[in-house]
């Protein structure tokens, strides 16, 4: 068994008066893909945001052995989670380049971030030949693409992507999930939150389902993509 | 193009000149006073003086609103806080008279700190409520100046400090006539250079920053504020640098300004003195050096320009029709109408502007392009 990286336990999340996440544990063990699924609403994004410290979450949040609770966005980036927000979150008015290049703000060495963008304009064609044009001009899944490639960009042990499918054409959907895959066969490890049932549990080794704040199922993908429950519920059977 | 094609075969020629092109550019700016001085009068080095404090205002302004992308509508604090501070340690007032190389130091510094105090409840705050709350306290400062008079007279109220030291070294000061080739010429020619190399090291700095590694945080806090934090960048403290440094720049430009005049009071630190700083930079084009530059010029030496009408109405029709003062605001809301139709990104634009404005107009094409393809 892989050790450990990330422990959940307890996590609540709330917007003033409003319980977001009620409680609720989980586990990511080094080198795996886990998936979080649940409908609009069910608190995945917000487990995210309180994983990060965006917003600020009760509960145990453990990392490779250290406790994460309160700290900052930034200082938890330095730990090694990185996150593709929901919606993207590309810097606009940058270049492509220049947007890669931020993803490795906290690193120092030039000679692997300039290996590292390479790499990254080797596994997205597309963002090497846009590598000049602003960001904001590039299609929706271009945007994705550069997302995912920008958070590579700081070497994560962790990477949380926030529905990375959504609003997007079939075929880029398909492009995308290719990409997470070949992301997780390096060995990263990832947590992956969805709407698209049905696209996150083939990616994923595990899964966890959510609703209304609360974890209602969890188990093995191939289980639980067996499971009645499931599939009447989030995959229209 | 920033350069317009007619020019850029001249461009082209001092681009491949460096050199020459900086030292004639070194022998002008020398020269600058004399010129103006020669040709238009003594007045105008004053003028010429005013644009250089106000460059280096709009230059700390393009910090905080062009670099980090906080709308700041209450800059003139720092400046006045800068002011004061000199005014304070350097006059009769308190009958402190420590010299220039203390003083200056310690205003600015004193205005960098009240930046951070400014940024600090501010932020959570974006866009039009950060100016509301950056205005507010434009305002509170002006106010206070204007009333601390009791019960302890700081800032003797709106009667202002008088009697400020002008800046001086050893036995040299800045504040008296100096003779030169045989003639006697106003301080504000020795104030020109000294404001000069303020100028020249601001820009520098500005530079450096621009290209540094918080220049690039304050890009990323400026596009997208979470993104930027999940980059690694430590928000807070990027933001409120771009407090300090800005309210730096404005204090040190204060403490000259307080020299400079000799004489300081609420009303040279208004509302309207805040938004003139922004609309320079808006004007020459926010975030780009250059664009702040000619902004500052412009907007401080075509007010001083429009006096002239007045003369000209009363030579013209033995009396003023239209006071030049009203005018100088019809011009101004032309200027920035014009300048929003035809060059929305300022007049020298900043890379980044240029290229989302270009990208805006390439989107359009392509969408209507499409249409067209939808069409046929």
């Amino acid at each position: 068994m892989a050790m450990t990286l990330l422990r959940v336990q307890g996590l609540c999340v709330a917007y003033g008066g409003i319980q977001a996440v009620r409680g609720i544990d989980f586990e990511v063990a080094e080198g795996e893909l886990v998936c979080l699924i649940g409908a609009n609403g069910a608190g995945k994004s917000s487990t995210l945001k309180g994983l990060m410290g965006l917003v600020r979450p009760q509960g145990e949040i453990w990392f490779a052995g250290e406790r994460l609770h309160r700290l900052a966005t930034h200082a938890i980036v330095a730990r090694g989670l990185a996150m593709v927000p929901e919606g993207r979150g590309i810097f606009g008015r940058l270049t492509v380049a220049e947007n890669l290049e931020m993803g490795a703000y906290l690193r120092r060495d030039r000679d692997g971030i300039r290996a590292d963008i390479a790499r990254a304009y080797d596994l997205f064609e597309r963002l090497a030949e846009r590598r000049g044009q602003l960001a904001g001009t590039l299609s929706g899944g271009e945007q994705q693409m550069l997302a995912i490639a920008r958070a590579m960009m700081g070497r994560p042990r962790l990477l949380l992507l926030d529905e990375p499918s959504m609003g997007l054409a079939p075929l880029m959907v398909q492009k995308i999930h290719q990409t997470i895959a070949s992301i997780a066969s390096e060995g990263v490890t990832i947590l992956l939150v969805e709407q698209n049932a049905h696209m996150a549990l083939a990616l994923s080794h595990r899964a966890y389902v959510m609703e209304s704040g609360v974890m209602t199922l969890s188990g093995a993908a191939a289980e639980l993509r067996g499971n009645a429950d499931l599939r009447a519920a989030y995959l229209g059977e | 193009m920033s350069i317009p094609r007619r020019f850029s075969s001249v461009h082209a020629w001092f681009q491949a000149r460096p050199t020459f092109a900086l030292v004639m550019l070194a022998i002008s700016l020398m020269a600058l006073p004399f010129l103006v001085g020669g040709g238009l009068g003594n007045s105008w080095v004053r003028v010429l003086d005013f644009v250089l404090l106000y460059m280096l205002m709009a230059l700390g302004l393009n910090i905080v609103v062009g670099y980090a992308g906080l709308l700041d509508l209450g800059y003139i604090a720092f400046y006045a806080i800068g002011a004061y501070v000199y005014a304070w340690l350097a006059s009769p007032h308190f009958g402190l008279h420590l010299p220039f190389w203390m003083v200056l130091p310690i205003g600015a510094a004193i205005a960098g700190v009240f930046g951070v105090l400014l940024g600090a409840p501010t932020l959570r705050l974006r866009g039009d409520y950060l100016a509301i709350v950056t205005l507010g306290f434009g305002e509170i400062i002006r106010i206070f100046m204007n009333n601390l008079n009791a019960p302890f007279n700081l800032t003797n109220g709106p009667q202002g400090i008088n009697l400020i030291d002008p800046i001086g070294i050893g036995g040299f000061s800045f504040g008296k006539p100096f003779v030169l080739f045989g003639q006697t010429w106003p301080p504000t020619y020795l104030y020109y250079y000294l404001f000069l190399a303020f100028t020249l090291l601001f820009i520098v700095i500005a530079m450096r920053l621009q290209d540094s590694r918080v220049g690039r945080a304050w890009a990323a806090v400026r596009e997208d504020e979470v993104a930027a934090a999940a980059m690694g960048i430590n928000t807070r403290n990027v933001k409120l640098l771009a407090f300090a440094m800005g309210a730096t720049f404005g204090g040190l430009a204060g403490g000259l300004f307080s020299a400079f005049q000799g004489f300081i009071s609420p009303e040279s630190f208004t509302l309207w003195e805040s938004i003139l700083v922004l609309c320079m930079i808006v004007l020459g084009g926010m975030g780009n050096i250059p664009g702040v530059i000619l902004g500052a010029i412009l907007l401080t030496v075509i007010p001083e320009a429009l006096r002239y009408l007045g003369d000209m109405q009363r030579a013209a029709f033995g009396q003023v029709i239209v006071d030049p003062a009203d005018l100088r605001m019809l011009l101004f809301g032309f200027a920035l109408v014009a300048m929003m139709l035809f060059r929305p990104a300022g007049l020298l634009p900043s890379r980044v502007r240029k290229r989302e404005f270009a990208a805006r107009d390439g989107a359009r094409e392509q969408e209507q392009s499409d249409l067209y393809d939808a069409r046929a």
